[in-house]
């Protein structure tokens, strides 16, 4: 899950990492408030969205004093802000964060992830602080130092030293660096997160370190231990198809096609989407049904599959092992009726209790076409959204 | 023979009266697997009956220990929900338990990376979490996956996806190919069981004659399993990569599946795997029929002399496979040279 920087920087707070002081405001109004607590001073004012490259999108903004902090935060809070991560549309500012101007005499990376390979926690530290670090990771892949973190142990703090000593820094700022680390370590194992970035932490004229921006993601498996922390959900950020889908336990992502796929299991569910991209076709999205797919989740399915205007055809592959084919045959049956289905519908099943499934579709009266193995199934699917854009020119 | 788990393993079943639990526990009684105990702690003592295997009963017991000593079970299998799934695997563990299937989804990440610290200094063998188990067909099924698609034979499959290992065993069968093991190893970023360490098994099986490898986007299992199929193993290997079409910075489905910084796509995968010889197929449909072409290329290739003249006379399909015969695809030569380079060094 993703959260904002100012909720990612009240956690970090909380566990002793130093963030610049500052407060979240949704009105100008608020923003010249925060300002003004703030000792009057310079503040920097910025856009809270759940997407990197604010700046560069005119995002986030220096104000000296809380007018111009009010005035700053009118321009941004409404916004539509576009960055390399929003996509063209881009997304709407809601809050803005006023937060103390700093003097930065130096820019360094800071991020902390699982290495998938060692199972572990990783540390990562770069002199190149303020750039994208995969960009550094591609360019300048020695630049980057790394340190694994022991889960019987956590982090020690030679780690932390030896990232600073590593990175140039000298008097006490590996040591500080290194008390920043344990921290970071800390809020990062305590909240469960799945990764932590602290680009820039900025090294100030007297040598202080600070987390000039904080982007934290959180484990979503974990949640349910943190509902702290489940709460800083904000559902303005997320596609209100995949929030919909969560809520009957789907999983659903938005892609840009016309096939509208719904599938049970990861894995197959991305299968389908690249045999339909074989055979010529444009896959809408993917859907996993899960392995308990009942009537109730297939009829869920169906309408969130459906709220997408671009789905011209939609493909239903189930390989029914532990659900049985005639089980989601009725299911499908149901659901097509229910939410009166009038797009062309192939299916294929295959599995438990097949047979009597297709005789279930086949006699539902619905104009399902029903396929024999993946191929045939997505080149129907594509053959039916030709046949649809054909038909729609011709009339 | 087979790898991991063979008609002789004795099973546990821990979470054996949740909903997943009981059903599955069924489910395994009727394939025939050997399940000597169920673990519930606080209904010790009472037994597990289930409509899909009448006549067959389980003792259940209140924790593991008691369930190895009582049974001498060396395997087991989780349906414990995600709160207490880690939990479950230490204690399968520290009970003496050498194989552990752990069925659950939706573990959290922290908990695995701990539970894999603790494992790592002990003798056991951690098949998932997230996975649909593993089963030698005809022998003994420990998971979820639907028992009649499958029929014995000689090829392994491994998969770090579900339904998608069942598409592929289901084209096998229809292809008249059973399988020896097929182990699901999960879909999330940390899992006891890598592809390497199946793969390490299914070149050592003697029953084994190649393997179909799944793999997906994220992570670098996959390249791993590149690299040792192209220093180590002789036989035949057949893959599938899903998510060419997947988004980047999307979790699709599985916690693990997930394209970031630019690392973990498909292409790459399938760049390092078919660079170590592995026949990656670009559509799922063709993963038995593939694999099927490999075989019969093989055993053209294995034929006396004799044999492959008198199949000179038939028609084209085998013409292609004798003239591969006589002349081994360059891969292939090169690789038999790099094997033979590779055991002079080490000799």
């Amino acid at each position: 899950m993703k959260i904002h920087e100012y909720q990612a920087k009240e956690i970090l707070r909380r566990h002793g990492v130093p963030v610049p002081g500052g407060r979240v405001a949704a009105t100008p109004e608020e923003a010249e408030a925060v300002a003004r607590e703030l000792g009057g001073g310079t503040v920097v004012v910025k856009a809270q969205i759940h997407a990197g490259g604010r700046g560069k999108g005119g995002g986030v903004k220096l104000a000296r004093g809380p007018e111009e902090a009010r005035a700053r935060a009118t321009e941004i809070l409404g916004m539509q802000l576009v960055t390399h991560q929003t996509g063209p549309g881009g997304q709407k500012v809601r809050r803005v964060l006023v937060e103390q101007g700093c003097d930065i005499a130096r820019e360094l990376y800071l991020g902390m992830t699982l290495d998938r390979e060692s199972g572990r926690l990783t540390l990562m530290a770069s002199a190149e602080g303020g750039v994208e670090i995969e960009e550094v990771a591609a360019k300048h892949p020695d630049k980057i130092l790394k340190t694994a973190i022991d889960p019987a142990v956590g982090l020690s703090a030679f780690q932390g030293r030896k990232l600073g000593f590593g990175l140039g820094l000298d008097r006490d700022v590996p040591r500080r660096l290194g008390d920043f680390a344990s921290a970071l370590a800390v809020a990062y194992e305590r909240s469960d997160a799945s990764l932590a970035e602290i680009n820039p932490l900025v090294v100030t004229r007297t040598g202080d370190l600070l987390a000039l921006d904080a982007k934290v993601n959180l484990d979503d498996n974990a949640l349910f231990r943190h509902p702290d922390l489940a709460a800083l959900r904000d559902p303005d950020e997320e596609d209100p198809k995949e929030n919909e889908a969560k809520r009957f336990d789907l999983s659903y992502i938005a892609l840009d096609g016309d096939i509208g796929c719904m599938v049970n299991g990861a894995g197959l569910a991305m299968a389908t989407m690249d045999i339909i991209k074989l055979a010529g076709g444009s896959p809408a999205n993917f859907l996993d049904v899960g392995g308990g797919a009942d009537a109730a989740k297939v009829t869920a399915a169906f309408k969130i599959l459906l709220s997408d205007a671009h789905v011209k055809a939609v493909l239903v592959n189930i390989f029914g092992g532990i659900m049985k084919c005639d089980v989601i045959a009725e299911g499908i049956v149901a659901a097509a009726k229910e939410v009166g289905l009038t797009l062309p519908l192939v299916v294929r099943l295959e599995g438990t209790n097949v047979e009597r499934g297709k005789e279930i579709l086949a006699k539902s009266g619905l104009p399902i076409t029903p396929a024999e193995g993946m191929r045939d199934a997505a080149e129907k699917a594509v053959a039916a959204v030709r046949g649809a854009r054909a038909a729609a020119l011709a009339g | 023979m087979s790898i991991l788990v063979d008609r002789n393993t004795k099973v546990l079943c821990q979470g054996i009266t949740g909903s997943a639990g009981s059903f599955h526990a069924g489910q395994m009684l009727a394939y025939g697997t050997k399940l000597a105990g169920g673990v519930t702690p606080g209904k010790g003592g009472s037994r597990f009956t289930s409509p899909a295997a009448p006549g067959k009963e389980v003792p259940i017991f209140d924790t593991v220990g008691q369930a190895v000593a009582a049974t001498g079970a060396s395997a087991s299998v989780l349906f414990v929900p995600p709160p207490f799934a880690a939990d479950a695997i230490l204690e399968a563990a520290d009970a003496g338990i050498r194989l552990v299937v752990a069925i659950t989804e939706g573990i959290p990440v922290l908990d695995m990376v701990r539970v894999k610290r603790a494992l790592a200094s002990q003798d056991v063998r951690l098949v998932g979490p997230n996975c649909p188990g593993v089963i030698t067909p005809g022998a003994c099924k420990i998971g979820i996956m639907p028992g009649p698609i499958h029929r014995r034979g000689r090829i392994g499959v491994v998969s770090r996806s579900g339904t998608l290992t069942y598409e592929a065993v289901h084209q096998l069968t229809l292809a008249g190919i059973g399988q020896s093991t097929c182990v699901g190893i999960g879909g999330d970023p940390v899992n006891g069981t890598d592809f390497v360490d199946c793969l390490e098994r299914f070149q050592a099986d003697p029953e084994t004659d190649g393997v179909v490898l799944i793999g997906e986007i994220g992570g670098t299992a996959e390249e791993k399993a590149a690299a040792y199929i192209r220093s180590e193993m002789t036989k035949p290997v057949v893959g599938f990569i899903a998510g060419r079409t997947a988004p980047p910075g999307r979790r699709m489905g599985h916690a693990g599946a997930i394209i970031s910084g630019g690392k973990g796509t498909a292409a790459d995968k399938v760049d390092a795997l078919r660079a170590a010889g592995v026949r990656v197929v670009e559509s799922p449909a063709d993963m038995g029929a593939e694999m099927k072409r490999v075989l019969e290329r093989r055993l053209a290739r294995s034929k006396p002399r004799s044999l492959r003249a008198k199949s000179a006379s038939r028609p084209a399909a085998t013409a292609k496979h004798r003239r591969k015969a006589a002349k081994p695809a360059g891969g292939a030569r090169k690789k038999t040279a790099r094997r033979a380079a590779a055991r002079r060094r080490r000799g």
